[in-house]
């Protein structure tokens, strides 16, 4: 069934049932907005895309207003132009004037939508709302005056990630959004994901900021600092440059990172081999006792702490694989320093990373030395990396690729694919299937564990046995595929889990969209996801054992995947984090 | 006889028989309002002494029941004397002292206390009381005939001062369209007889036959109003009353709410019993759709094309909702109905549940009501314990159940959507439709809502039929409506009129105009959604349209009487106030525009606004207006905006020249010596708690403006009217 309406005098046929919003794009007219996001529902408070029906006495919000048969619709009258000018206005009056001084990098929706709706005076300024910062968490920044009440934050908490961390409290211009009795997040449910800032279209949330102290480190000739960069950052920091995303982006990211003074740069590719070392070894040690099934992978930091929050009952399936980051900054205190001869107190690791949760992952106290030094000593996200280059005055499109430093900046392209849903699943799968066969396999591409929207089920024949593999991005697709393992519905091997749509390409600490594309756009999650796969494809080495670094890494440092070196170095336990007031 | 039927035949039997074999030999019934603003004002202790009293007289045929609120508010509490066979009396103010004289004279001598009763309406003794019904049908005839009447009285040679007449509400007596508008109704006491006439020859023969040969004059004699037969002797000879309809309120403050039994008497649940037996939903709907009720919440959507809806949705589980979060101010129809008549709500919902085949329901009433929460749940209980609610009631295959849920005390949670949120537990805040909640409500159910004022009028259209119900009222807009009638008007308090009442005849007639030397300025309408109508428009009448179309809307019905000392600027400043510290915060116009607005507006009022201001007040007004997520925030600035469009000289006074001419406006009222009548006396001097005024003793006194804070203390203490406010 397909409906004709009048956009602008245009006439435009869409499919019933697609809003006015959706037919107006197919006519190539973006109707402004602030509040909606494709992938969250519709929440209808900012009003920004009213648009109006002729024979309807109010405007209304084209995002939730259903396109139908004859309607004639106008989106850009005179009328409606001051309306949404006005309502910019209103937003722009109870927000703080300190765009100059911003940590948003210049990509703030509300500033693009001020200049766009051409508000270049203040009518109705008046009194401005006044909340305290809350800066308790050790991943994202809460600051109340900046938030513009659109709900995103509160949304993408509840409906992608399931953790209903954030809500409203108060009401009307007193309105604020924060957890639980305006907790301090530190004390909320928070799971650290950062999709929070990620949605966020001012900086109301924001990552916790490590720049600070990684000038300062780069500064002290004492320290040797070192980089490691997580997979994902590839594949889309040049987006932060305003490249076109899904260009892959190793080379010219080394490059920057040692124009920044980086003492050596490595990869957190060499440590996701790693982890499907081990990760590959406890698989086949508990397929082969048939215990503890399904193994639930644990790279995903956000999804960690999810899990010891409302799934501890479940803590015995986790792998205890630390992730690839603190693997590679154990390895960096440890192996490394020992080659080179330096104190492990005098490195100072930094790691790239596309995500938040990080930076509550370096605190933990299990990913500590023996001395009680964090083994990782800062988290920048792909943000806080774009702003010190750009700060530092490097042109990264002009830059010269560069290469990882050895011995830990080489990885196969199993490593590379981590950074995208099911891409530790089939990095596993490679290892695990020829460790069982003992055979080289024919098809090394796992394609029917990619690119999964919510839950992506499949079964693999390894050595004749069928093993149950199951992919889940976003940690309400986790809850989903966790309900049913509980429920017993259906018997898992192996089970991928991470906590941020499309895998840590859609992580919460990736650069803010580029103008007219949304956060988490499907169609970019996929040309980062495409970015990953296509150096995988690249490469020679496309299977973590294979990786002759990794080889000589056991050989003369671990031992063998699972012996009491391994173990000691690159696992970790996990404990319930209940949340406050619940046992 | 059907199964329903003989089961409410056998419930009434087993009920109400005792209960009158018992009260059979009662010669005289007190009935004290007991609703929860009576109480406020004493109503309780006026009981007891009325026990105490028969206690110690040591009569048994002296009942002392508790009523529900009568709607006069001012004159609370009012205590209502039934002597059998006797017309009955309302008296006001009751004080324990009064308590005993009513009972000494009254009671006990049969000497009604005249100077006590409820506006002093029933000093003279009149032979017969008529009732003529409204001319809201016949706008443009220009005919008052009350006054035609008193004419041919004269005419045909009988005194006037033996008949009091009233000009009444509409009777609903008109059989079809043909007939409205042409031929007039007519109804008299004692006798208890409605005539019909259409000319004044008709009129004529109906004086001669009735009151001059005292004869019932069968030939114009119409069927009798089941409601408005009753009012005589139900509310005694009170004009306040006898211009009413009452429909929603028609068992208000006559029965006693705690008692089913006493419901039962008025007919209560015979609605639920011929829908029972019927067995037709459609037929409910239908009759619901015919009558023309729309929905009594504000803004009018046609209930029998609700319930339609729902009732055609799919699925086994469907509710019923009670939007009782009344949060106007001012407004208070629905805590009196639920206060006052708590049955006929729930048998109103019940007769809605069977219709969409739902089978639980739930009152959503604000929290700040306990009295109508005790009673409606102890109404529900009774129910329930009668068969009336819960599994198979009254034998049919058909269940109910009610539940009550307190509101959160915010105004949002009375819009829909953020009732239905509310009552999930969420956060009461309005969510996009569609879908709308006939479609997708409680829990995602089909779920109807409706305002306790529609779910009042349920039980009667199904009792006395849709065609009833549809010959009261203007085209559009059937049947009755409440308004709680506030502000400067001398009888203030809940009023039900007929649809299309002018608003002229309710402050005037029902409301006995304003209070001593005040001109009428404006009336407020719909509360803080709502517009102010001018004194020009008094001719409009109350209906959805009218009322639209001038600006205000209907809203619950709140009705606010403004006169010539009020200043329409802070009048239109409370109104935002509310609404700006009720908004739920959810969208921008009304979260953000709201606040501009009044901090725009206290500018104004205190001497800081620009003529500019009253631009950017409209501009934000339409801006709100047109781009709001719900009907709150849409219709926030009409108070303001319809004052804007109808005083505007008003707020240019208060820009321009910087004055309030009504001299409200505290900043903007200066205070100065009239140094020809200043004596020199020091007394305003002395009195100045900031001591501003200068002069010594026999010297004519200054104010300083610059320090002058406007107390007004100067202006109160000065003997010699030797201080001028400007």
């Amino acid at each position: 069934m397909t409906i004709n309406i009048m956009i602008n005098d245009i006439e435009v046929t869409v499919p019933q049932g697609t809003t006015i919003m959706q037919a107006a794009e197919q006519i190539g007219v973006r109707i402004p907005r602030l509040c909606y996001l494709k992938d969250l529902s519709l929440a209808g408070a900012c009003r920004i895309c009213v648009v109006k029906v002729e024979g309807y006495s109010n405007f209304v919000a084209s995002c939730a207003t259903e396109a139908l048969d004859g309607m004639v619709v106008q989106t850009n009258s005179p009328e409606i132009r001051e309306a949404r000018r006005d309502l910019v206005e209103l937003i722009l009056d109870n927000h703080p004037k300190d765009c100059q001084i911003c940590e948003r990098d210049g990509r703030c929706e509300l500033q693009n939508l001020a200049y766009a709706m051409g508000v270049r005076e203040r009518l109705f300024a008046g009194k401005r709302k006044q909340h305290p910062i809350d800066d308790s968490s050790l991943s994202v920044i809460r600051n109340a005056e900046k938030c513009i009440l659109c709900q995103r934050c509160i949304r993408v908490c509840a409906e992608v990630q399931g953790v209903h961390n954030l809500a409203q409290m108060y009401r009307g211009v007193d309105t604020v959004v924060g957890p639980a009795h305006l907790n301090a997040m530190s004390e909320s449910v928070c799971i650290y994901c950062g999709q929070c800032a990620n949605v966020c279209p001012t900086a109301a949330f924001i990552e916790m900021n490590a720049t600070d102290a990684v000038w300062k480190a780069l500064a002290d000739p004492t320290k040797h600092v070192v980089a490691q960069i997580a997979p994902s950052i590839r594949a889309a920091i040049g987006e932060g440059f305003d490249l076109p995303a899904g260009t892959p982006e190793t080379g010219r990211t080394v490059t920057a990172l040692r124009r920044l003074g980086f003492d050596a740069v490595f990869d957190t590719n060499f440590g996701a081999d790693l982890t499907i070392m081990e990760e590959a070894h406890e698989f086949i040690k508990r397929l082969t006792a048939n215990e503890n099934l399904p193994l639930l992978t644990s790279c995903s930091s956000g999804w960690v702490v999810f899990l010891e929050r409302f799934y501890p009952e479940m803590i015995p399936f986790a792998s205890s694989c630390r992730s690839p980051m603190t693997m590679l900054s154990v390895l960096l205190k440890t192996y490394y320093a020992k080659q080179k001869g330096l104190n492990p107190d005098d490195i100072y690791v930094v790691a790239i990373m596309p995500c938040t949760a990080k930076k509550f992952e370096i605190q933990r106290p299990e990913h500590r030395s023996p001395n009680g030094l964090p083994y990782t000593d800062s988290v920048l996200t792909t943000r806080e990396l774009v702003w010190m280059i750009k700060a530092y005055g490097i042109d990264f499109s002009c830059l010269e690729p560069g290469d990882f430093d050895s011995p830990l900046g080489f990885s196969s392209g199993a490593g590379d694919i981590f950074g995208a849903t099911g891409g530790v699943l089939e990095a596993a799968l490679r290892t695990a299937s020829e460790s069982l066969t003992g055979q080289p396999l024919e098809q090394i591409e796992f394609t029917q564990v990619r690119n999964a929207k919510d839950v992506k089920e499949a079964t693999v024949m390894i050595a004749g046995q069928a093993i149950n593999v199951a992919v889940a991005n976003g940690l309400t697709n986790a809850k989903r595929i966790l309900d049913r393992v509980k429920a017993g519905d259906k018997h898992y091997h192996l089970i991928e889990l991470m906590a941020c749509p499309g895998g840590c390409i859609g992580g919460g600490g990736q650069p803010y969209p580029q103008h007219g594309r949304y956060v988490l756009d499907e169609d970019i999650l996929q040309l980062r996801a495409n970015a990953l796969y296509h150096i995988d494809q690249t490469k020679a080495v496309r299977k973590s054992h294979e990786n002759p670094w990794i080889k000589r890494l056991y050989d003369e440092f671990l031992g063998s995947p699972g012996s009491d070196c391994a173990h000691t170095l690159l696992h970790t336990k996990y404990s319930p984090r209940h949340p406050r007031g619940i046992r | 006889m059907a199964q329903e039927s003989a089961r409410y035949t056998e419930l009434r039997a087993r009920l109400v028989e005792p209960y009158e074999a018992r009260h059979g030999k009662i010669q005289c019934v007190i009935k004290v309002g007991s609703a929860t603003c009576e109480l406020a004002a004493g109503a309780e202790s006026v009981k007891e002494e009325f026990l105490k009293l028969v206690r110690a007289s040591g009569r048994d045929d002296i009942e002392i029941k508790q009523t529900g609120c009568t709607g006069r508010c001012a004159k609370e509490p009012i205590v209502g004397v039934y002597v059998k066979g006797e017309k009955p009396y309302k008296y006001e103010q009751v004080t324990v002292d009064l308590v005993q004289q009513i009972f000494e004279h009254h009671i006990l001598r049969g000497e009604a206390l005249h100077p006590y009763i409820l506006d002093k309406t029933t000093q003279n003794r009149y032979s017969y009381v008529v009732t003529m019904c409204s001319t809201i049908c016949q706008p443009d005839s220009g005919i008052d005939w009350s006054d035609v009447f008193q004419d041919r009285l004269l005419v045909n040679n009988v005194d006037p001062a033996v008949i009091r007449v009233y000009q009444g509400g509409c009777m609903g007596l008109c059989v079809d369209q043909e007939e409205r508008g042409k031929s007039m109704s007519m109804l008299v006491f004692p006798q208890r007889v409605t005539y019909k006439f259409s000319s004044i020859e008709e009129l004529d023969a109906i004086i001669k036959c009735h009151f001059v040969d005292h004869q019932i004059c069968e030939m114009y004699i119409a069927e009798l109003d089941p409601l408005t037969n009753r009012f005589l002797s139900h509310y005694g000879d009170v004009a306040f009353f006898n211009r009413q309809t009452r429909i929603t309120l028609r068992n208000s403050g006559l029965i006693d709410p705690d008692s089913l039994v006493e419901y039962l008497r008025v007919d209560g649940y015979a609605s639920l019993a011929k829908t029972l037996e019927a067995k037709n939903r459609q037929d409910v709907i239908d009759t619901i759709a015919k009558s023309g009720l729309r929905g009594r919440g504000g803004a009018g959507y046609p209930t029998g094309k609700k319930w339609m809806a729902a009732h055609r949705e799919e699925g086994s589980q469907k509710y019923i909702v009670c939007n009782a979060d009344e949060g106007d101010p001012g407004a208070f129809m629905d805590r009196s109905a639920l206060e006052g008549d708590p049955f006929s709500i729930i048998e109103g919902m019940t007769i809605g549940a069977y219709a969409i085949g739902a089978n639980q329901g739930y009152l959503y009433i604000r929290a700040e009501y306990p009295l109508a929460i005790k009673r409606i749940e102890n109404a529900i209980q009774q129910a329930r314990a009668a068969g009336l609610l819960g599994a198979k009631i009254l034998g049919s295959s058909f269940s109910f159940d009610l539940d009550v849920r307190l509101g959160a005390g915010a105004f949002v949670c009375g819009e829909e959507t953020a009732l239905i949120r509310s009552i999930e537990g969420e956060r009461g805040q309005p969510v996009i439709r569609p879908p709308y909640p006939t479609q997708r409500g409680l829990w995602g159910k089909p779920t109807v809502i409706n305002n306790v004022e529609t779910w009042a009028n349920v039980a009667p259209i199904i009792l006395y039929g849709a065609d009833w119900f549809s010959r009261i009222g203007t085209a559009t807009s059937k049947g009755t409506k409440v308004f709680a009638l506030a502000g400067k008007v001398k009888n203030t308090g809940l009023i039900e009129v007929p649809m299309g009442t002018r608003l002229q005849n309710i402050i005037y007639e029902i409301g006995g105009g304003l209070k001593e030397g005040r001109v009428l300025k404006a009336v407020q309408t719909g509360g803080p959604s709502g517009g102010c109508i001018p004194v020009s428009r008094m001719d409009t009448v109350v209906d959805y349209e009218s009322l639209r179309d001038i600006g205000s809307i209907m809203g619950s019905g709140g009705m606010i009487v403004v006169d010539d000392q009020d200043c329409m600027v802070a009048n239109a400043k409370f109104f935002l106030e509310f609404t700006q510290d009720e908004s739920c915060g959810k969208c921008v116009p009304c979260r953000e525009g709201t606040l501009r607005m009044l901090e725009i507006l206290e500018r104004i009022v205190d001497g800081e606004g620009t003529s500019e201001d009253l631009n950017k007040l409209e501009r934000l007004g339409h801006l709100i207006k047109r781009t709001s997520l719900c009907g709150l925030g849409q219709s926030a600035p009409n108070p303001l905006l319809s004052s804007l469009e109808h005083f505007r000289e008003e707020f240019l006074a208060h820009v321009e020249e910087k004055q309030c001419p009504t001299q409200r406006c505290k900043k903007l009222v200066r205070y100065e010596v009239i140094a020809t009548a200043c004596t020199g006396c020091t007394l305003c001097a002395k009195k100045c708690p900031v001591s501003c005024i200068r002069g010594s003793l026999r010297q004519i006194h200054h104010i300083d403006p610059s320090r002058c804070i406007k107390c007004g203390e100067c202006y109160k203490v000065c003997r010699f009217k030797a201080i001028a406010k400007h």
